[in-house]
């Protein structure tokens, strides 16, 4: 699939290009701002789904409808003190690579920039806060920020529910809670998620039985990029399942306690590895880093899974700890549309792959050598 | 494979195999690459296999079992039917939850931890809709009071409702 850059919708206001460039430039060190500085957890998530009462849901709703709720929403969001200074897109003048930018910022849904007319984004300017309208729900609203701080996370997420709240009339019913398009959303609306690097529980085969006993939990677990395990990178997004009969702070605490237990148990899989075939692991990263600075030609799935090797050397301490944020960046800036988005031309995905070798060759260049001489346990938990 | 497994929706072979445990239940499918593909399976982001489930068009016995026997519901604020639920596993508006509420208790019991809301309430809004409400009632009853001369009542209603429209919040 090519992200053509060419086909930027007509007439758009002519400040949407300025807009969005602030936009990913506030994020310059995207690696810092988006992922986490420390071993394991990524990024932390929190979303909630709203709707107004007076109004169909979205895929219901008529096109005079949907612009009512987009202009009602987004006046109610820009108001908002959590979002001076936000940025605001419409769909609508987005092109293609553009909302695919957005995608790979976790900063929009797939669902949202497929959407028809009537659909936009406010986003904060530090970009840890997105608002959609007119998604599935009229609003999904998210915090995310990097690591593990899922609990802060749910506390900026409610405040500014709450400050929403003020001005717009929630679709909410006593019984089942908040009400929304899909009835697996029913009640608090409210998904959290973490992303979770986790490559000595895929080495040491126990993702399988892991991921079946976070389903029990009621729990579920997604890929990054699609569900085979290695070609994900090792990175895990684990989330709760229901959202009805369970208070928003016993659905975090639940996670926090089962996400805490996933902790150690990569930290303790990755100290087995070490005791066990420390030259085999140090033989993957060393490979890894060798293929970076040195290949022509990558997809962005290899390069999630070298990088996510190379991660793994910093938390083994084979590199300096300064550099996990460099492997953070280049996991960011090595996506389809970032790489598009970083040249002039047209690029098809063949294209894509020699810029994107580049860009690995380029930024790792200066990068050290693997030097393992650490044969204690891995760094402590945050 | 001289019987391969047949793909739950058209009958293709199946490619896609899905085990979901939702309240220590478990939920099989079977998907050719096709309908995974088109039901978003392969999207990670979004798929679920209770959202599946619940358009029905794998296993509609499980939604037919919670039917008013036979009655289609149709939602009286926007036309929703239960037709178009089993197409598209979601709701037309707010007020569908009340139409919809005998098919979707027994199918809540097998998607959710409960079946009723504990949690955080909007309580602002809730208390604006209870002022709009006595509100719109009040000057239901002052227009009555006004029609059949009943002068001291309506003077009564004109102050309750000066005095709630003077509150703050109103």
């Amino acid at each position: 699939m090519k992200f053509a850059k060419s086909n930027k919708p007509q007439g758009r206001d002519p400040d949407t290009e300025a807009r969005l460039a602030a936009l990913l430039e506030s994020v310059e060190d995207a690696g810092e701002s988006i992922l986490g500085a420390g071993p394991i957890v990524l990024m932390t998530r929190v979303r909630l789904a709203r709707n107004l009462s007076r109004f169909p849901f979205t895929g219901w709703a008529k096109e005079a409808q949907r612009s009512d709720i987009l202009a009602e929403c987004t006046s109610a969001v820009r108001a908002l003190p959590q979002m001076k200074k936000g940025i605001a897109f419409t769909m609508e003048e987005l092109s293609d690579h553009e909302k695919q930018l957005l995608v790979e910022r976790h900063l929009i849904s797939r669902e949202l920039s497929a959407s028809k007319a009537g659909s936009g984004v406010v986003i904060s300017r530090d970009c840890t806060c997105s608002i959609m309208v007119n998604e599935e729900d009229h609003l999904r609203m998210q915090v995310i920020k990097p690591g593990f701080q899922l609990k802060r996370v749910w506390k900026t997420m409610n405040a500014v529910d709450s400050a929403l709240e003020e001005s717009l009339d929630y679709a909410f019913d006593t019984e089942l809670g908040y009400l929304t398009a899909c009835p697996t959303n029913l009640g608090t609306g409210l998904r959290a998620s973490a992303m979770m690097h986790l490559p000595a529980l895929v080495i040491t085969g126990q993702m399988d039985k892991i991921v079946r006993a976070l389903n029990q939990l009621g729990l579920v677990v997604r890929g990054l990029h699609g569900e085979g395990t290695d070609a994900s990178g090792s990175i895990f997004q684990i989330s709760n399942q229901t959202t009805l009969g369970e208070s928003e702070a016993a659905i975090i605490d639940r996670l926090h306690n089962v996400l805490t237990t996933v902790f150690r148990q990569e930290m303790n899989a990755r100290e087995k590895l070490l005791e066990a075939e420390p030259v085999k692991l140090f033989d993957k990263i060393g490979r890894a880093y060798g293929l970076l600075q040195n290949a022509r030609l990558v997809t962005s799935a290899e390069a999630l899974n070298l990088l996510s090797l190379l991660r793994l050397g910093v938390d083994l301490g084979g590199f300096p700890a300064a550099l996990r944020l460099v492997t953070n960046r280049l996991i960011i800036l090595s996506q389809p549309a970032h790489i598009q988005h970083a040249t002039d031309a047209e690029a098809d995905p063949a294209q894509r792959d020699i810029l994107r070798a580049e860009l690995l060759r380029k930024a790792l260049a200066d990068f050290p050598r693997p030097e393992f001489t650490h044969s204690g346990p891995p760094p402590a938990a945050e | 494979m001289a019987n391969p497994i047949k793909c739950s929706l058209c009958g293709k072979p199946a490619t896609v195999h899905l085990t979901q445990i939702i309240n220590n239940k478990i939920h099989k499918v079977d998907l050719c690459e096709d309908c995974a593909k088109a039901k978003g399976v392969t999207d990670p982001s979004g798929f679920s296999l209770a959202d599946l489930l619940l358009k029905g068009a794998l296993n509609p016995e499980t939604i037919t079992e919670g039917e008013g026997h036979g009655a289609e519901l149709v939602c009286p604020n926007c036309g929703f039917t239960q037709q178009d639920f089993k197409k598209v596993g979601r709701f037309g508006c707010p007020k569908c939850y009340e139409a919809f509420r005998p098919m979707l208790v027994p199918m809540l019991g097998s998607m959710h931890k409960g079946v009723a809301h504990s949690g955080k309430v909007p309580q602002r809004a809730l208390d604006r809709r209870s002022i709009y409400e006595r509100l719109t009632k009040l000057e239901m009853e002052l227009d009555l009071a006004i029609k059949t001369e009943r002068y001291e009542d309506a003077a009564r209603f004109r102050d309750e409702i000066r005095q709630i429209k003077q509150t703050p919040g109103a």
